[in-house]
């Protein structure tokens, strides 16, 4: 039987795990396009403006506008639930961040990140249809760039014509032009997307690697109806229309059911991401309490030794990380975001504060990065402040181009609509990015003893409201079943010796006894 | 002195067994708990749900066999002399005093160990396995591919666990202390692994006759 036992324990034979291989020849099949656009005669022309472009594809596509019309990538918010405010829009219309703060007055230069032309301060048609953007995610050339505050326009060296001939399914390229960017630059926001996953081996990102499958964003964050599947929690708020892992790997895709059962509080990501910015840094804290600092009355920046800013006069200072571990948090998909005019009720202020516990059957324990930082609010309402940052020329009110905070907030909340008391301050926020890329090998998957260990520094080690075994336990009964057990080692030890004692003496007792028998013989 | 067979084949295999798969459990189990490190966590954790299923399994075979075999009768508590025995353990046997009950095939267990077996075996063993089990398919997928979480907390089912593997451990030591109270130090374990034992011939103490030397003394006579 201890034969038969050792021969399985032993053995370590590697299976294939078929469901993985079968997705994997799913994905190897890249799909090849079934029409060459540079062939349609509409789209052989000089185009004057891109709005003329859009004109073109929707005369063969002609219902697709109304679909991206409805998508949050044009409305910038979506209609949903939150818990304790009920039906509200949220998006990044009125929500604030602890980055570059908001787009609100300062659209000029976020809408490049906007899927519609003409986007300028506080004004833009989304009824208009010619405004749709559709290059921007379609362009298969990677020569399609939106320009720098340009409200959304192309930069002027795209070549419309070329751009317009070489549309298709969005690749990387296309979806990375602003989700690697958020922030103000490449990995600043996520973390876990950012450029290197351009052109990346397994190790970074088993998904996307040039030398692994090459999944394109799309595969799976599908796009029917031009409705993304998948969502990000600094803009929303629902527990609906996620992607997720199990979409594709089920959640029984482990040959070890002990690890499959972990599923049930344990998210993918937990164990699969162990560590995020593999490649290049992302921002963990900025503090706009900093900025404003001038040298000879210009503005400057200060450099680490990786070349990222850790100080730079319009922001703030920074402070930045690589192969970062991720911290956990139970989450169950909803979140209750800050919209502008909320009154600033903690320290710090939780920017989207991410709902869940052990106790909720819907979360379960997924790792997110944490940003921290300060920035600007209104001592008087207590509401964070929607400064006006960008602005073209000096006197605009614009922090990064005056570095005069009180005309930033004024013109910053009076577009919002909100009212400035002329008293600013600068309060701790937090930001929550939940970590959902960079999945890494699995044999570079978090191990067992990483969280099931008593030690402090244990992945786990912060949460509570559950016994996790090998990190809890309970105190009084372990103390009082070790001093047990080592009472009754002493008990038997002592017990022993009494023994030994008391035969020593009795072989000599009886010794005696007989040496005076024979003496009384004698 | 004759050599009595008291243990049979498959009492002798269980008994080996079950110790060998309590003190790895214990040794695995105690490192789950986060006691100690030596196999690694992952590995501690899979050994022990295997060597876990091997000894209910046993156990399953054991309780058959007590039930077949009529053996569970060995198990009928009794107050008779079971303060002697008590006695005896804490100062006769250091007077060199001789064991108020006789062993043989029939009473193989006296009355103190009938007592505290009959602990192991209806609270002991119940109360680690049963919490096992439940902690093992504490988080469960069932057929529909949905997780199934129990509504018992972990941390209760924890405790009785970690109650129940530290009794065993003191079990552990008292007992192993004690098969050197035989006749001679080694000859309850002797008796465990050959299944025979010397058992002391000692008609003319009158002391300790009990039903069983008289049956053992027909036997002999017979």
């Amino acid at each position: 039987m201890f034969a038969l036992v050792l021969t399985n324990l032993l053995q370590s034979e590697d299976y294939y795990n078929l469901k993985l291989e079968k997705l994997k020849q799913e994905h190897a099949i890249k799909p090849i396009s079934s029409v060459d656009h540079s062939k349609f005669e509409i789209l052989q022309q000089e185009f004057d403006t891109p709005q003329d472009v859009t004109e073109a594809c929707i005369s063969c596509h002609t219902e697709r506008h109304r679909e991206v019309m409805h998508s949050s990538h044009w409305n910038w918010e979506r209609i949903s639930y939150i818990e304790g405010r009920g039906i509200e829009a949220s998006g990044k219309s009125n929500v604030i961040n602890n980055f570059c703060i908001g787009a609100q007055s300062n659209e000029q230069a976020c809408a490049k990140c906007h899927i519609g032309f003409g986007m300028s301060n506080n004004h833009f048609d989304f009824e208009n249809a010619r405004n749709v953007d559709c290059m921007v995610c379609h362009d298969n050339s990677e020569a399609y760039i939106k320009g720098a505050a340009t409200a959304g326009y192309p930069d002027r060296s795209v070549n419309l014509s070329q751009v317009a001939q070489h549309v298709g399914q969005p690749t990387k390229h296309n979806c990375g032009s602003c989700h690697f960017n958020g922030g103000g630059g490449n990995n600043v926001k996520h973390g876990d997307l950012e450029q290197a996953l351009l052109g990346c081996d397994r190790n970074v990102d088993v998904h996307m690697a040039s030398n692994g499958m090459d999944m394109s964003c799309t595969a799976c964050h599908t796009a029917e109806n031009h409705q993304m599947l998948g969502k990000l929690y600094s803009v929303s708020s629902d527990n609906t229309h996620r992607a997720t892992c199990e979409q594709c790997h089920t959640n029984t895709p482990h040959f070890d059911p002990i690890i499959n059962r972990h599923n049930a509080k344990v998210s993918c990501q937990a164990c699969h991401i162990p560590e995020y910015a593999k490649v290049n840094a992302t921002k963990m804290a900025w503090y706009w309490s900093e900025s404003g600092k001038l040298k000879d009355g210009e503005p400057y920046t200060v450099d680490d030794e990786m070349g990222n800013h850790i100080y730079t006069s319009i922001k703030g200072s920074f402070k930045w990380a690589t192969n970062a571990k991720p911290d956990y948090m139970w989450f169950n998909g909803t979140a209750n975001l800050y919209l502008l005019g909320d009154t600033i009720d903690e320290h710090p202020l939780i920017l989207n504060n991410l709902h869940g516990s052990h106790d909720d059957g819907e979360s379960k324990i997924i790792p997110v990065k944490i940003h921290v930082g300060d920035q600007i609010y209104d001592k008087v309402h207590n509401i964070l402040i929607q400064p006006k940052l960008h602005g073209t020329q000096k006197g605009d009110s614009a922090f990064w181009i005056d570095f005069d905070w009180p005309k930033a907030a004024e013109a910053g909340m009076k577009q919002v609509g909100l009212p400035y008391s002329g008293e600013y301050g600068f309060v701790e926020t937090v930001m929550y990015w939940p970590v959902n890329h960079m999945v890494a090998p699995k044999d570079q998957a978090v191990g067992c003893a990483e969280c099931h260990t008593r030690n402090n520094d244990g992945r786990l080690a912060q949460l509570s409201g559950f016994y996790l075994p090998g990190r809890d336990y309970n105190k009084p009964l372990d103390f009082a079943g070790i001093f047990l057990f080592f009472a009754s080692i002493g008990g038997v030890l002592i017990h022993a010796a009494i023994r030994i004692l008391v035969s020593i003496k009795k072989k000599r007792y009886e010794m005696n006894v007989i040496d005076y028998e024979n003496e009384q013989q004698i | 002195m004759k050599k009595v067979y008291i243990y049979k084949g498959f009492e002798r295999f269980w008994h080996w067994t079950q110790a060998a798969l309590i003190i790895f459990l214990a040794l695995t189990g105690f490192e789950v708990h986060g006691s100690f490190s030596i196999l690694g966590f992952e590995h501690a954790a899979r050994y022990h749900r295997v060597a876990s299923w091997m000894l209910i399994v046993l156990i399953i075979f054991a309780i058959f066999w007590h039930f077949v075999t009529g053996e569970w009768k060995q198990y009928i508590p009794t107050t008779k002399k079971l303060k002697e025995q008590i006695l005896f353990y804490a100062f006769g046997m250091f007077k060199g005093q001789k064991h108020p009950t006789k062993k043989s095939g029939l009473t193989k267990l006296n009355p103190l160990q009938r007592l505290v077996y009959l602990g192991f075996k209806l609270f002991l063993v119940p109360v680690t396995v049963i919490s096992g089990i439940l902690y093992m398919v504490h988080k469960t997928v069932d057929k529909n591919d949905t997780v199934v979480i129990s509504d018992i907390p972990l941390e209760g089912i924890a405790f009785w666990h970690t109650l129940g593997a530290f009794l065993l451990m003191v079990f552990l030591v008292v007992h192993v202390y004690m098969t050197t109270t035989g006749h001679t130090p080694t000859s309850n374990i002797q008796a465990m692994i050959t299944g025979y034992e010397e058992l002391e011939d000692d008609d003319e103490d009158t002391t300790s006759v009990t039903k069983t030397n008289k049956i053992d003394n027909n036997e002999k006579k017979g």
